[in-house]
């Protein structure tokens, strides 16, 4: 039975790790993930979970502690939002180089400076090279979903690495919506026991974590890191299917919204899909073939998959949520560039930038884009390549 | 228990032989001797931050370690051991591990009063049940002898290098015990290698041992770094705690205890004499320099005295 429920985003992936009962929990505030150590605190001094709860000095702390308590043999996680990101980005790399299957709920927010409290995915995007699995929510439902089936794609014998499961600060972490919870024992089973083959708590064999790894060992050592990443991709469709099972959603690599025969795609990530979903039904009244592509795994990057579900786009708009400067595009748009190249498909591509820093995102900036696609489609001119979105130049 | 210095030194090694640490080096008789304070029934998690001991007893595929081992990055041995320890916690109470185990950070003094200071403060604030023992050679020996905060004042480093401007170091070395002590920790002493290790073994089992957080600051000569001759490690020892510069004693519960007074205390020259780091101090016009550190240690020292009589 489902329970029905409002929450935000902060509430929902709370709940999520009450269900899952995880057993160490280190973290440091930051806004707007402050409220999920929060809420847990109280789940914690209520006794309603068997998780030790660490109130480190700091973000480094938090994922360093999450680290040496994964690699111990306890289900980990932390929670996060832009510069605590950024302050745990080195260990970042050695949670995945470990192949830990720890989890960490970040909730975007832009990166200084100037300081700014607001969303966008600066600090995720950040991140993408870090050798995580990234998962991104349009709304407080799948923030919950998505975390429920994460400790199952990362703890799956061919992945074991680090799930990023991202929400958008403030729109999804703190806006009460409509959503549907499952019960404390379905998530319980649905989870399971976390059992590893290796820790270094295990009586039998002492473990060493860690190594100096020399130029002879290196390179097999993050070629093997990148297999299991790619391993990550399947994984997250069997899971998906799982869970679809005990809660009616179907959950894939990505969402396809009014894609069947749609002439104008645009590819984004997060709660701006609804957005942009409200756009695309609007024009489709007026006859524009109008499609959403909503990415759900980032990492690794469903490049094959997704050039396929362009196949039949005229014309294509990603949209990127952080500004990389290359000067050419956003981090999105060079992923689905370079997918749309090798399979050896050359529809016309815009890249936008939007959102910046919790900058508004309308169905009517939206809709300005698919008419720019339709512009460039009927003109046959792209004009420039790289542009922003509701900016004042 | 009565302490046993046979019976503690026929232990069985849990750093096995074959690393590629210095020959002499004070880090790794720093850590074979700690590791004595272990009883041999009960298992250990070491958590390392980065430096020359972590470079060199874990090279992959190979490991020096007989206990489980984590190295994760420099400045954060601290909250590693809090994460294992937490894990030890929870495992514990679920039933999922049975033995008792022990957890110890180890790092240098760059790991420890500079890079890592913040991960041990927090370690140490939330009364961690571990302890956090460091070897300080005091300089960044790994990255080739840089000062750090634990470099006495004067000595000439790579970083701080002896020139026509130029002294050595121009500060004092932090005093780290009396700062972790002033964490309120239930124990914190310092200790080197001196009276066959008694001092070092009786203080590894009392920090390993007292529930809660604990701090050991151990003095481990560098011969590379302080450039003396490297057979005389424990004579340096001896100098460091004859002269006041470095000496022994532990804060239990707040109480602070001196765990020995020379009888005559000699001069700082006859510990400074001997390493090449603060060869320009005995030169010709340098006079000033020496009574400056004399002054130094003795200030120190009073101060010491002061709290211990309380």
């Amino acid at each position: 039975m489902s329970i029905r429920e409002r929450l935000s985003g902060n509430e929902a992936v709370s709940i999520a790790i009450r269900q899952i009962n995880p057993d160490v929990f280190p973290a440091f505030p930051i806004t707007p993930s402050t409220e999920i150590p929060q809420y847990f605190s109280s789940y914690v001094a209520n006794g309603q979970v068997d998780t030790v709860f660490i109130p480190v000095e700091s973000e480094h702390s938090s994922m360093s502690a999450t680290i040496g308590a994964e690699a111990a043999g306890a289900r980990s996680l932390t929670a996060t939002s832009s510069c605590g990101l950024a302050y745990m980005w080195e260990e970042l790399y050695v949670a995945a180089s470990d192949r830990l299957p720890l989890a960490l709920a970040l909730v975007n927010r832009a990166l200084s400076g100037p300081i700014n409290i607001n969303c966008d995915h600066s600090d995720a995007m950040g991140a993408r090279d870090a050798g995580w699995i990234q998962i991104f929510a349009e709304n407080n439902q799948e923030a919950y979903d998505n975390f429920v089936q994460a400790y199952r794609i990362a703890e799956h014998k061919d992945v074991r690495l680090p799930i990023m499961v991202c929400q958008d600060g403030f729109i999804t972490s703190h806006a009460v919506e409509n959503i549907e919870l499952l019960e404390d024992e379905q998530v319980k089973a649905f989870v399971g026991e976390y059992e590893p083959e290796h820790y270094l708590l295990n009586s039998k064999e002492a473990m060493a974590v860690g190594p100096y790894g020399v130029p002879a060992y290196y390179m097999e050592a993050k070629r093997a890191q990148l297999e299991a990443l790619k391993n990550a991709k399947q994984v997250a469709l069997q899971v998906a299917a799982d869970f679809e099972k005990i809660s009616g959603r179907k959950y894939g690599l990505f969402e396809e919204y009014r894609m069947e025969d749609a002439d104008y795609v645009m590819v984004l990530i997060g709660s701006a899909a609804g957005t942009a979903k409200d756009a695309a039904d609007a024009l489709r009244e007026k006859g524009v073939k109008a499609g959403v592509l909503k990415i759900r795994l980032f990492r690794p990057f469903p490049a094959e998959e997704i050039a396929a579900a362009l196949k039949d786009a005229k014309v294509v708009a990603c949209m990127d949520r952080t500004e990389s400067y290359n000067g050419n595009c956003g981090p999105l748009g060079a992923e689905v560039k370079s997918a749309l190249f090798t399979a050896g498909q050359m529809p016309m591509v815009l890249n936008y930038v939007y959102g910046l820093g919790g900058r508004d995102v309308t169905v009517e900036s939206l809709t300005s884009v698919f008419e720019d696609m339709k512009k460039a489609d009927e003109t046959g001119e792209l004009g420039e390549t790289y542009r922003y979105l509701s900016v004042r130049e | 228990m009565a302490y046993n210095f046979k019976e503690t030194m026929s232990k069985p090694e849990r750093l096995a032989p074959g690393h590629r640490m210095c020959a002499g080096c004070g880090g790794t008789i720093a850590v074979r001797n700690v590791l004595r304070g272990l009883h041999e029934e009960d298992k250990a998690v070491i958590c390392n931050a980065t430096g020359c001991l972590e470079v060199s007893s874990f090279m992959y595929p190979y490991t020096s370690w007989e206990d489980s081992y984590i190295h994760n990055a420099f400045e954060n041995a601290g909250a590693t051991c809090s994460g294992v320890q937490a894990a030890y916690e929870v495992l514990k109470k679920k039933g999922k591990v049975d033995d008792t185990y022990k957890f110890i950070a180890i790092g240098g003094d760059g790991g420890t009063y500079d890079i890592g200071f913040q991960s041990l403060s927090g370690a140490m604030e939330r009364n961690t049940d571990m302890v956090y023992v460091c070897y300080d050679n005091g300089a960044y020996m790994n990255t080739g002898i840089q000062r750090s905060s634990a470099t006495p004042m004067f000595a000439d480093t790579t970083t701080t290098p002896v020139g026509s401007q130029s002294d050595g170091k121009p500060q004092n070395r932090k005093d780290l015990a009396s700062v972790i002590a002033a964490h309120d920790v239930p124990y914190a002493a310092q200790t080197t290698f001196v009276q066959n290790f008694k001092d070092l073994h009786l203080k590894a089992e009392k920090a390993i041992y007292t529930p809660g957080a604990a701090f050991l600051n151990i003095m481990a000569p560098c011969p590379r770094g302080w450039r003396y001759n490297t057979p005389d490690i424990i004579e340096m020892c001896r100098l460091g705690v004859e002269t006041c510069y470095w000496p022994l004693f532990e804060v239990v519960e707040g109480k602070w205890i001196l765990n020995y007074e020379p009888k005559k205390k000699l001069p700082i020259e006859d510990f400074l004499k001997p390493q090449g780091r603060f060869k320009h101090l005995f030169k010709k016009g340098n006079e000033e320099l020496l009574e400056a550190f004399q002054k130094e240690v003795d200030r120190r020292w009073e101060e010491l005295l002061f709290r211990c009589s309380r």
